[in-house]
C-alpha cells in the first residue's frame, strides 16, 4: 500500500466507519476492512476500478463523489478520506465543507507545491514545476489546484475547521516507502497529510 | 429416461388461496421450480434467482441429467458449477413466475371452478404477489434467510420486492438492469405490446382456446425485443442489409435483415408463450412502484440488513442508468449497504443475460463477501 495511505491507515480507528473518496482500486479500504474491521464505502467514478473494487468484496459506487456525497446524513462516518485528488476538485471549499459535515473528521491528503525543488525550478528555469509527483505539463495535468501545506492552513482557519492531525512525508509517487518529516516540511514534505474537524460541532 | 429437472410445488389448496394485492384470492397454485446443488444442513447456502418477463425456471443446466434439463438454460453464462454463481458453493433455485405460463399457475392454467383455463377470469397479479407465491416456496423449503436474490428486469423488481415484504429472510440482493418503478416509456410499449394482443381478432377476449391470437402475440413480441436491444446493437447487427436479396421487393415482404429477425423472433415466440399471460406480466410490471410520495424514496426497506448490489448497462434503454442511480441514491439515503457499477456494453437491455467478465467478477466477489460476513 502506498506510504500516505499507510499513515492514513494507522490514524484510523478499528470498527469505524469509512467514506473513502476516488477509492481507486480499493486498497486502502481492503486493509481498514481485514486488519481493522472497520465498515467502509467507496465512491470511484472509474468503471474498471469500480468493478475491481466490487470484485474484491468491496462496498463501492461507481459515481461522481461530489453529488453523491449530498445523500449522507450528518456524521454518518466517522472519517472521510480524500487522498491525493483535492488538487483535481472543481469547487474544494463547498466539497470540504460538505465532507465536514458528514463526517467527524476528514482526513486530506495531496501534493505539496511548495516543495524546495519546485521552488527553485521556478526561480532558476523560470518554468511551472515538473517533478515525478506532478508529471505533468501544464496542458496535460488534470490537476487544476495549486496547494502549498501552508496554503491549506490558511484556508482551514477560513472555513473554521481544526487540525487534529498534521504529518508531512516525503514518498515517491506511489510507493511504499517513505518518510516523516519533522524539520522544514513546507519546504521538504512531497505530501502533506491533514486530519480535520469541524470547530465547535 | 428423458428429464425437465423441473418440479412443481402446490400450495393454497385448502379452499382459502393466496390472498392478492387485488383484493382476490387464487388457489391452488402451483409454481414450477428447477433446484441446482446442495441445500447445506443449516439451510444457509441458497440464493434464489428470479426470471425475467417472459423467462422461466430453467436458469441452468442440470449436470447429470438428460433431454431438457441437460439443455443450456437462459443464464447459463452465470450459473453453475464453478461459474460466477456456483452451484458447488450456494443452492440455487429459479421458480417460474405467478401467472406465466411455463408451468406455474397463469391465466391458460384449468380454473378448477370452470374445468376450462382461466383466461381473463385470472386475476390480475403484481410482483409483490409473484414474490408471496415464491416465499410460500422457500418456505416449503425450509429455508429460513437466503443468501441472496438475484435477478434482472422483472426480475431485479421481484428482488427489490423481496427485500421490503420479507427483509429478514434476505441478506443480500443483486438488482440488475431494472427500475424502482416502471417508467411512462416502459408503460407504453408495454400498452402497445398488449393492444396488439387484444386487436388480432382470435384474442376473443381471452377465449381463444386451440385458435390463440398468433399475429396479436408475434407483434407484440417484435415490439418488446425491440426495447431489449439498442441502435447500436441492431447497427452493427443489421445495418440496412437486405435478407435474401439483392434489390428492394417493392412490395411489404421482409427485404431488411432486421425485418426478417423480427419476425422470426416473433414467430419463434408463439410457439413457447401464452398470449394472456404476455398480457398479465406486462400489466404487473407496469403497477411495480416502490417510491414513496416524494418519489426519490423506498419506503419500509430503513434498518434492513440487507447489502445490494446495483448493475445497469451504458445501452439499456429500457430501464436506463439514471433508474439505477435513483435506486442507487434511495437504498443510501434508507442507510443501507450499497454498491453499484454501470457496465460498458452495446447490446441494450439484453446485455445482463449476456457473457460479461466483469458482471461475473462483481457477482462472485460480492456474494463471497455476503458470505463471509455471514
Amino acid at each position: 500500500m502506498r506510504f500516505d495511505l499507510q499513515v492514513i491507515s494507522s490514524w484510523i480507528t478499528p470498527g469505524s466507519r469509512v467514506l473513502y473518496l476516488g477509492c481507486g482500486h480499493g486498497d486502502l479500504l481492503y486493509h481498514l476492512q481485514s486488519h481493522k474491521n472497520v465498515r467502509g464505502v467507496g465512491i470511484e467514478a472509474d468503471r474498471e476500478k469500480a468493478a475491481f473494487c466490487i470484485s474484491r468484496g468491496l462496498s463501492v459506487l461507481q459515481e461522481n463523489f461530489n453529488e453523491e456525497i449530498l445523500d449522507y446524513p450528518a456524521n454518518h462516518f466517522d472519517y472521510v478520506v480524500l487522498s491525493q485528488t483535492l488538487q483535481q476538485v472543481y469547487r474544494p471549499e463547498e466539497l470540504i465543507r460538505n465532507l465536514l459535515v458528514i463526517g467527524r473528521r476528514v482526513i486530506v491528503s495531496f501534493p505539496n507545491f511548495s516543495h524546495w525543488r519546485g521552488r527553485l525550478q521556478l526561480l532558476c528555469t523560470g518554468t511551472a514545476p515538473k517533478n515525478e509527483h506532478l508529471p505533468y505539463e501544464w496542458y496535460t495535468t488534470p490537476n487544476i489546484r495549486v496547494i502549498a501545506m501552508k496554503d491549506f492552513r490558511k484556508f482551514l482557519a477560513t472555513i473554521n475547521a481544526e487540525i487534529v492531525h498534521e504529518v508531512a512525508i516525503n514518498s515517491h509517487h506511489h510507493q511504499k516507502k517513505g518518510n516523516i518529516i519533522h524539520f522544514l516540511p513546507d519546504w521538504r514534505a512531497t505530501y502533506g497529510i491533514f486530519l480535520i474537524t469541524a470547530r465547535n460541532r | 429416461m428423458l428429464e425437465t429437472g423441473k418440479k412443481y410445488y402446490t400450495f393454497a389448496d385448502n379452499g382459502e388461496g393466496l390472498e392478492l394485492d387485488c383484493g382476490s384470492r387464487l388457489g391452488p397454485v402451483t409454481l414450477a421450480y428447477e433446484t441446482y446443488g446442495e441445500l447445506s444442513a443449516a439451510h444457509d447456502n441458497a440464493i434464489l434467482i428470479l426470471h425475467a418477463f417472459t423467462g422461466d425456471s430453467h436458469v441452468a443446466s442440470h449436470p447429470g441429467l438428460q433431454g431438457e434439463a441437460a439443455l443450456p438454460g437462459w443464464w447459463e453464462t452465470m450459473v453453475g458449477p464453478g461459474k460466477a454463481i456456483d452451484t458447488e458453493k450456494y443452492f440455487v433455485i429459479c421458480s417460474n413466475i405467478l401467472g406465466s405460463c411455463m408451468g406455474s399457475t397463469g391465466p391458460c392454467s384449468l380454473n378448477p371452478a370452470t374445468n376450462a383455463p382461466y383466461g381473463l377470469d385470472f386475476p390480475l397479479v403484481t410482483i409483490a404477489d409473484m414474490v408471496r407465491a415464491q416465499k410460500q416456496l422457500i418456505d416449503h423449503l425450509q429455508i429460513r434467510r437466503l443468501v441472496a436474490v438475484i435477478g434482472g428486469s422483472v426480475g431485479g423488481m421481484q428482488a427489490l420486492q423481496w427485500c421490503l415484504s420479507y427483509p429478514q429472510m434476505v441478506r443480500a440482493a443483486i438488482p440488475l438492469a431494472t427500475t424502482m418503478r416502471h417508467s411512462a416509456q416502459a408503460i407504453a410499449f408495454n400498452e402497445i405490446a398488449r393492444q396488439a394482443i387484444m386487436a388480432d381478432p382470435n384474442w376473443n377476449n381471452g377465449r381463444y382456446g386451440a385458435k390463440p391470437p398468433e399475429l396479436g402475440l408475434a407483434v407484440a413480441r417484435m415490439i418488446g425485443h425491440v426495447t431489449y436491444l439498442s441502435d447500436e446493437a441492431m447497427r452493427r447487427k443489421f445495418g440496412r442489409r437486405l435478407q435474401d436479396r439483392h434489390d428492394f421487393s417493392f412490395h411489404f415482404e421482409s427485404d431488411f435483415q432486421v425485418e426478417s429477425y423480427l419476425r422470426h423472433q416473433g414467430s419463434k415466440f408463439v410457439r413457447r408463450f401464452d398470449a394472456n399471460s404476455l398480457l398479465y406480466l406486462t400489466k404487473a410490471a407496469d403497477y411495480f412502484d416502490l417510491t414513496g410520495s416524494d418519489e426519490g424514496s423506498i419506503v419500509g426497506l430503513a434498518g434492513a440488513d440487507i447489502r445490494f448490489l446495483v448493475i445497469s448497462f451504458t445501452s439499456d434503454w429500457l430501464y436506463p442508468t439514471y433508474q439505477s442511480r435513483e435506486m442507487v441514491h434511495a437504498l443510501k439515503r434508507e442507510g443501507l449497504d450499497v454498491s453499484f457499477c454501470e457496465i460498458e456494453a452495446d447490446c441494450g437491455h439484453d446485455a445482463f443475460l449476456l457473457e460479461n467478465e466483469r458482471l461475473k467478477n462483481m457477482v462472485r466477489g460480492f456474494l463471497a463477501g455476503v458470505s463471509k460476513n455471514g
